[in-house]
């Protein structure tokens, strides 16, 4: 059984619901038709399902997925701001790898029970860091030969 | 017989050298808790562009057979199995390594796991000719059943809830479809410029399997796992060799039930292993010794968790229907070539098909060589810190993703789809149908407007795609399928009650 709270279930099938009512809605509406013929085929069948499944959220009926506690949206997010402003920003405005190197430093930081006193545990991560830059760019730019962006930095 | 023409060509400097690494690489990556031979698989794709198919599927197929067996490293000194399909080790592994019996624990499992997996990959090369050939009477009608059928399967056998297996997989469809129409050339849901051509697979397989584990690692926090790796004292491997034939009856037990689940499209090592345990426990006189570090639950789990490897990719070999995520993955590292599974591989890249299913052979041995070698180490690697795993995975899934195609675009695709699964899983979607959808779309949509020009000119849609006595069996195990679950579904659900009730 699900300890999920009723509301976080109404939410994530909600969200799902509404992109299935849009699938539906293109799928049935743009032109030419004739293109849309197999994704009308499988909105009819998403939009059913996803809207069973947010009548079954609203009722309190659902009973798989465990959700997500107050600790561990705390313990995730640093880490997911992190990652998604190295992907969506810092990749392409810094340079593959001058972004890499401090995204992967960063999570390091935050996430390495060793403690943040000790200055021998800093210096560990740098290595850490750098090690894992070294293998990247032999990797990628050396054995594989790709051309990442490098932008204002490398 | 023809596998034997193509022995050889495993064993060109190239080929053999790939063989090598992708063995130990995946025994230490099998290892690694966190890091499932799917994900291991998907992060390798991207290294297999500038090799010629035969050398990528070896490296490919090489990691997926070890990483299973590298599981059981962990499960057995660390108690944390290394992938699902591992789980049945621990309950005896690692009561057999607290009790100073480490190392016969791991020469047992990888005996076992060798010798069912060479069982699976003979299966696989004896079965494989005989259903390619009869794939070719299949029409547009059944490949795009049969395509619907490689969602619902995994859709509902590999999910908790079938309505949101049978969701997932809808969605995987869904995503398939976005990009530019092949036949009219119209957008189709492209609602930013990164979609223009379509999601591509390999950047899509790496963001639905390792961004959710990422994140999953974020949620945990700064706190270590605690996991302790137990010393291994010396073992002859000759008395491991003899323990293993004393104990035939779970070997046997172990191969068969393996085999035959890996044959089952959606059915995982995670229940070869679990129920190849509980049979062996069954028909075993020692039953009470089970869970108590017994050497017989050691060798029904591994051998079965292994022996389902071959066979798992008879379905995707003939009738380019992926039976498990990391099939799925292989396909993805097929397609990347131009060379599509079923008649066309076996007719027009023999060379490439059967060096692959030769190099698996091969790789069986190797593992179970290296592998007592390798434990040590890939228990010491198996303690490496959950932040440098989430770290490392991150950047080796956005390098891999951006070196598809040289495009952010794909980068975006990979984060997005992978931040959206993480939520999606939390609350109840599984993966593995999404993925499934996504990569059989193009063949289900293909197929169907294909038969749609042929119903169109014949007997009309209704007959074309429902009539044929084909078409009744596909349509037949679909339904069928979905029935099973959903009855297996409420009949947990109603025991759970009661066992709550009594509570």
């Amino acid at each position: 059984m699900t300890t999920l709270p009723r509301f976080q279930h109404m939410i994530g099938s909600g969200i799902v619901a509404a992109v299935g009512v849009w699938v539906t809605y293109i799928s049935y509406t743009a032109t030419p038709s004739e293109a849309f013929l197999f994704p009308r085929l499988i909105a009819t069948v998403f939009v059913v399902l996803a809207l069973w499944t947010f009548a079954k959220a609203c009722l309190g009926w659902t009973k798989v997925g465990n959700g997500i506690t107050p600790t561990q949206v705390k313990n995730l997010a640093p880490g997911l701001i992190v990652a998604l402003v190295y992907i969506f920003w810092a990749a392409k405005a810094l340079g593959f790898y001058t972004a890499t190197a401090i995204a992967f430093f960063i999570l390091l930081s935050l996430y390495d029970p060793a403690p943040h006193g000790q200055l021998k545990s800093w210096l560990k991560r740098l290595a850490i860091t750098a090690v894992f830059m070294a293998v990247m760019y032999g990797l990628f730019a050396k054995l594989l030969t790709v051309y990442t962006p490098r932008e204002i930095f490398f | 017989m023809e596998f034997l023409y193509y022995f050889g060509d495993v064993f060109t400097p190239i080929n053999f050298g790939l063989l090598l690494l992708g063995t130990i690489g995946g025994l230490i990556l099998g290892a690694t808790p966190g890091l499932s031979p799917t994900m291991a698989v998907a992060l390798l794709i991207p290294f297999t562009f500038q090799l010629q198919a035969a050398q990528g599927l070896i490296l490919l197929g090489a990691a997926y057979t070890s990483t299973v067996a590298g599981g059981a490293v962990s499960a057995i000194l660390l108690k944390i199995p290394g992938a699902p399909a591992n789980i049945a080790t621990t309950l005896d592994g690692h009561t057999m390594a607290q009790k100073g019996e480490g190392a016969k624990a791991l020469q047992l499992s990888f005996l076992a796991s060798a010798i069912g997996g060479v069982f699976g990959v003979l299966l696989l090369i004896f079965l494989t000719p005989v259903l390619a050939q009869w794939a070719l009477a299949f029409g547009p009608s059944h490949l795009f059943w049969l395509a619907i059928l490689g969602v619902t399967v995994i859709g509902s056998l590999d999910s908790k809830s079938v309505v949101k297996g049978l969701l997932s997989g809808c969605i995987g469809l869904w995503l398939a479809t976005i990009g530019f129409d092949d036949i009219m050339g119209a957008q189709r849901f492209i609602f930013h410029p990164a979609l223009g051509g379509g999601i591509n697979i390999i950047a899509a397989l790496i963001g639905l399997f390792a961004i959710p584990q990422v994140i999953t690692m974020f949620a945990k926090g700064r706190k270590g796992d605690g996991a302790e790796v137990l010393t291994v004292q010396k073992h002859p491997i000759s008395s491991a060799f003899r323990e293993l034939f004393r104990n035939k009856r779970a070997l046997s037990i172990g191969t068969a039930i393996g085999s035959i689940i890996g044959l089952i499209p959606g059915v995982g090592g995670q229940i070869a292993g679990l129920v190849a345990y509980d049979q062996s426990k069954k028909f075993s006189p020692e039953r009470e010794k089970f869970g108590t570090g017994h050497p017989e639950g050691v060798i029904a789990a591994e051998s079965a968790n292994n022996a389902m490897v071959g066979p798992s990719l008879v379905p995707l070999l003939t009738l380019s229907i992926p039976g498990s995520p990391t099939a799925a993955v292989l396909l993805g590292g097929l397609l990347i070539h131009g060379i599509f599974p079923g008649t066309d591989l076996f007719d027009n890249h023999p060379d490439v098909a059967w060096t692959f299913i030769n190099s698996m052979l091969i790789g069986q041995v190797l593992m179970c060589i290296f592998g007592l070698y390798v434990a040590g180490l890939a228990a010491k690697v198996a303690q490496v810190p959950q932040s440098v795993m989430a770290a490392v995975v991150l950047g080796l899934a956005v390098f891999g993703s951006y070196s598809v195609q040289s495009s952010m675009g794909d980068v975006y695709v990979m984060a997005s789809l992978g931040v959206m699964m993480y939520f999606l899983e939390r609350f109840g979607f599984s993966a593995a149908p999404l993925v499934l959808g996504l990569i059989l779309g193009p063949i289900a949509e293909a197929n169907f407007i294909q038969g749609s020009m042929i119903a169109n000119a014949t007997d009309g849609l209704g007959p074309y795609f429902l009539g044929g006595t084909l078409n009744i069996f596909l349509i037949s195990v679909v339904i069928a399928s979905i029935l099973y679950s959903a009855y297996m579904e409420l009949r947990k659900r109603r025991y759970t009650s009661k066992e709550e009730i009594l509570g």
